[in-house]
C-alpha cells in the first residue's frame, strides 16, 4: 500500500509541475510566442494520442479513423462559435449560412458565457462524433485487426470529401475555411481542459470496463467465456474513444484559428498513430510524453534544419527546406529500431519509481 | 444436474458431435475423455456457448441453454476453464481474478471469494500483482482455474487441465480439483490424461469421433480391457 500512497504522491507532485510551468508561462511569454504554440499543439495532441490509444492500445481495436472523428469536433465547434456577426463575412459563398447563432452569445457572452459556450460547443462536438461512432460501429466492428484499420480509413476519408461538398456548404463552409471563433489565450486552459478529460479516460481504464477492455485485446475468446459481451464492449470503447477524438478536433481548430476539412487528411492519423507508437502502446503517460516530444520536434526544435542553421552549425545548402522532414523520419527509425516497445512500452509514469520489473527480473532468475 | 440429449455440432458441413447424451449430476466429478479430434472441447465450447448446435439440447436444472447467449450462461453458473489456460497474459493475476467475476455485481461476496480463491492457491496471492504472462504454466493452470471460481459457478468446466503441464504439477491440479468438489462443486471435466482424469471420476463417458461409445463410473472404465488399450496405453 506505502508504494501505490508513494506513486499517488509522485503523479500529484508532476501534475503538480506540469501546471506551475503552464502558469510560468503564460506568464513570461507572449501568446504568439513559438514556445506558446508548440505547447498548446502538444496538449491537444496529447489528449488525441490517449485516445487513441485508449481503442488501439488498451482495447487492442486497429481504428485509423482518428482524422475523421476530430474533423467532425473541429467543425462542430467553429460552426456553433462564430459569432453572429461575422458570419456573412465567413460564409460569403453561402449568404452567411444557414445557422444564425452561436453558442458564446446564446449563453450571454462575458468571460462566463464564452467559457461555457466554448466547452459547450466541443462537448457537442464530442458527442457528434460519439454517435457517428456508435453508427458506424454498427457494420465495421465485426471486422477485425486490418479489416478494421482500412474500413475506419476509408471512412474518415469518405467524411473529408463530404464534409467539402458544396451542398452542405451554408453549415460546414464547403471547402472554404472557418474562421473566427474565440479561443483559449492561456496554456494554462488548454493544460487543465486535456488534463481533466485525460483523467476521466485513465479512470475509465481502471474501472471494471477498462480491465474488460484489457481482456478483450488480451484473448477475445477468453474474454468471451468469462462472459464479456464482445459487441458491446468494442462498440462501447469505439464510441468513447471517439467522443475524445472528437473533442481533441475541436481543440485543435481553436489552437489553429481556422478550420478546412482538407486539412485533416489520413496523414494526420499517422502522425497520432505514430506518437502512440513512440510513447508505448498501452501507456497513457507515454503517449503524452511522445507526443511533447513529437510536436517539439516536428514543429520547433529541428526547425534550423530547414533554415539554414543548426546547433550552431551553418550549412545553408544542405539545411533547406524539407531537410528537417528527412532528419526527422531518420530519428523516428532509430526509435521504432531501438526502442521496439516504445519510450514506455505499457508502463506507466509511476511506475518507474516502484522498481517492480527489476525485482521480478530477480524472482525469474531465481526460478 | 445438466442432462444433454442428442446434442449435435458441426463445423460448415463437417460433423463434430453426432448426437450425444450425457448427464453431470449435482456434486459429482465427470469426466469425458477421448482422442484428439473426437469432439471433448466442441462439447464444453457448446455448453458455454461459445459454439452454436446444430440440434439437441442442453438443460441445466431444467432449463434450456441451448440459445442463450454466454453472459446468461455464465450467469447462471456455468463456468469454464479453456484449453490452454488462456489467461490474459497483460492484466495481473487480481485483475484476472477480477475478470472471472465480471458479471457480478456484490462486491462482498466478490471479496469473500477472492479470499476463498488465495486460500486454494496461496501461490496466486503471493503473485497478485504480476503479469499472469510471467507465470509459469502450473500457475496460468491455477489462475484459470481460480478465475473460472470467481464467477460463483455450480458447475465448473475443466479443458484439459493437465495440458503441457510437468506430472508433479498434474497431481497438484487434480487435487484441487477434488478440493474443489469436496467443498460441494460440480465439475465437468476433459482429459486426454485419462488415467488421472478416471481416478478422480465419479462418472466417466468416452467420446470417439463424434459419439459416446461408453460410460461408467470411474473405476469401471479404468478397469475395462478397450479402454486400457486404446486410452491408458497399457497392452495386454
Amino acid at each position: 500500500m506505502t508504494r501505490d500512497r508513494k506513486k499517488t504522491i509522485f503523479l500529484a507532485a508532476v501534475l503538480l509541475v506540469i501546471l506551475a510551468a503552464g502558469v510560468a508561462v503564460d506568464l513570461a511569454l507572449p501568446s504568439y510566442h513559438i514556445a506558446v504554440k508548440v505547447i498548446k499543439k502538444a496538449t491537444v495532441y496529447a489528449l488525441v494520442a490517449v485516445s487513441m490509444n485508449l481503442l488501439n492500445g488498451f482495447t487492442g481495436l486497429f481504428s485509423l479513423g482518428q482524422a475523421g472523428f476530430m474533423l467532425l469536433g473541429a467543425v462542430a465547434y467553429g460552426v456553433l462559435t462564430i459569432p453572429v456577426a461575422d458570419r456573412l463575412s465567413v460564409y460569403q459563398y453561402f449568404d452567411g449560412g444557414l445557422i444564425q447563432f452561436s453558442l458564446p452569445e446564446l449563453l450571454g457572452g462575458g468571460t462566463v458565457g464564452t467559457t461555457v459556450g466554448m466547452l459547450l460547443a466541443l462537448a457537442v462536438g464530442g458527442i457528434l462524433s460519439a454517435l457517428v461512432a456508435w453508427l458506424i460501429g454498427l457494420p465495421v466492428l465485426r471486422l477485425r485487426s486490418d479489416y478494421l484499420a482500412i474500413a475506419t480509413l476509408g471512412f474518415a476519408e469518405i467524411l473529408r470529401a463530404f464534409f467539402q461538398w458544396n451542398a452542405l456548404g451554408p453549415i460546414t463552409n464547403a471547402s472554404n475555411l472557418l474562421r473566427g471563433y474565440p479561443d483559449f489565450q492561456h496554456v494554462t486552459s488548454y493544460f487543465l481542459l486535456a488534463g481533466v478529460l485525460i483523467a476521466v479516460i485513465v479512470l475509465l481504464i481502471n474501472s471494471t470496463y477498462g480491465r474488460a477492455f484489457k481482456a478483450i485485446r488480451d484473448d477475445e475468446v477468453a474474454a468471451e467465456a468469462m462472459g464479456i459481451n464482445l459487441a458491446k464492449h468494442k462498440r462501447m470503447a469505439f464510441i468513447i474513444s471517439s467522443f475524445f477524438a472528437g473533442v481533441g478536433g475541436g481543440m485543435l481548430a481553436m489552437y489553429n484559428g481556422t478550420i478546412s476539412s482538407a486539412s485533416f487528411k489520413s496523414s494526420m492519423t499517422y502522425e497520432i498513430l505514430l506518437i502512440v507508437v513512440i510513447g508505448g502502446i498501452g501507456s497513457i503517460s507515454g503517449s503524452v510524453i511522445a507526443s511533447f516530444l513529437y510536436i517539439f520536434s516536428s514543429e520547433w526544435l529541428l526547425r534550423g534544419l530547414d533554415s539554414g542553421s543548426f546547433l550552431g552549425i551553418n550549412a545553408p545548402g544542405l539545411f533547406k527546406n524539407g531537410f528537417r522532414m528527412a532528419v526527422f523520419s531518420v530519428i523516428i527509425m532509430l526509435i521504432v529500431l531501438f526502442f521496439r516497445r516504445g519510450i514506455m512500452g505499457d508502463k506507466e509514469l509511476p511506475d518507474l519509481l516502484g522498481r517492480r520489473p527489476k525485482r521480478r527480473r530477480k524472482e525469474a532468475a531465481d526460478k | 444436474m445438466l442432462k444433454i440429449q442428442d446434442l449435435r455440432v458441426s463445423y460448415g458441413g463437417i460433423h463434430a458431435l453426432r448426437g450425444i447424451d450425457l448427464e453431470v449430476p449435482d456434486g459429482k466429478i465427470v469426466t469425458l475423455i477421448g482422442a484428439n479430434g473426437a469432439g471433448k472441447s466442441t462439447t464444453l465450447r457448446t455448453i458455454t456457448g461459445l459454439v452454436k448446435a446444430e440440434g439437441g439440447s442442453i438443460q441445466w436444472n431444467g432449463e434450456e441453454l441451448l440459445g442463450k447467449s454466454i453472459d446468461k450462461i455464465v450467469s447462471a453458473g456455468i463456468a469454464m476453464s479453456p484449453e490452454g489456460r488462456r489467461v490474459f497474459a497483460d492484466l495481473t493475476v487480481l485483475e484476472n481474478l477480477r475478470i472471472g467475476a465480471y458479471l457480478r455485481r456484490d462486491k462482498d461476496g466478490i471479496a469473500k471469494d477472492l479470499k476463498r480463491v488465495y486460500e486454494l492457491f496461496p501461490r496466486l496471492e503471493e503473485r497478485s500483482w504480476q503479469l499472469a504472462g510471467t507465470l509459469s504454466g502450473g500457475e496460468q493452470q491455477m489462475l484459470a482455474v481460480g478465475r473460472a471460481l470467481m464467477s460463483r459457478p455450480k458447475l465448473m468446466m475443466l479443458d484439459e487441465p493437465s495440458l503441457g503441464l510437468a506430472p508433479l504439477v498434474v497431481q497438484d491440479i487434480f487435487s484441487i480439483i477434488r478440493e474443489i468438489n469436496r467443498q460441494g462443486m460440480t465439475v465437468l471435466l476433459i482429459e486426454q490424461n485419462a488415467n488421472m482424469a478416471l481416478k478422480i471420476a465419479d462418472l466417466a463417458y468416452v467420446l470417439e469421433t463424434g459419439r459416446i461409445t461408453m460410460s461408467g463410473t470411474g473405476a469401471e472404465l479404468l478397469a475395462d480391457e478397450k479402454v486400457k488399450e486404446a486410452y491408458l496405453g497399457k497392452h495386454r
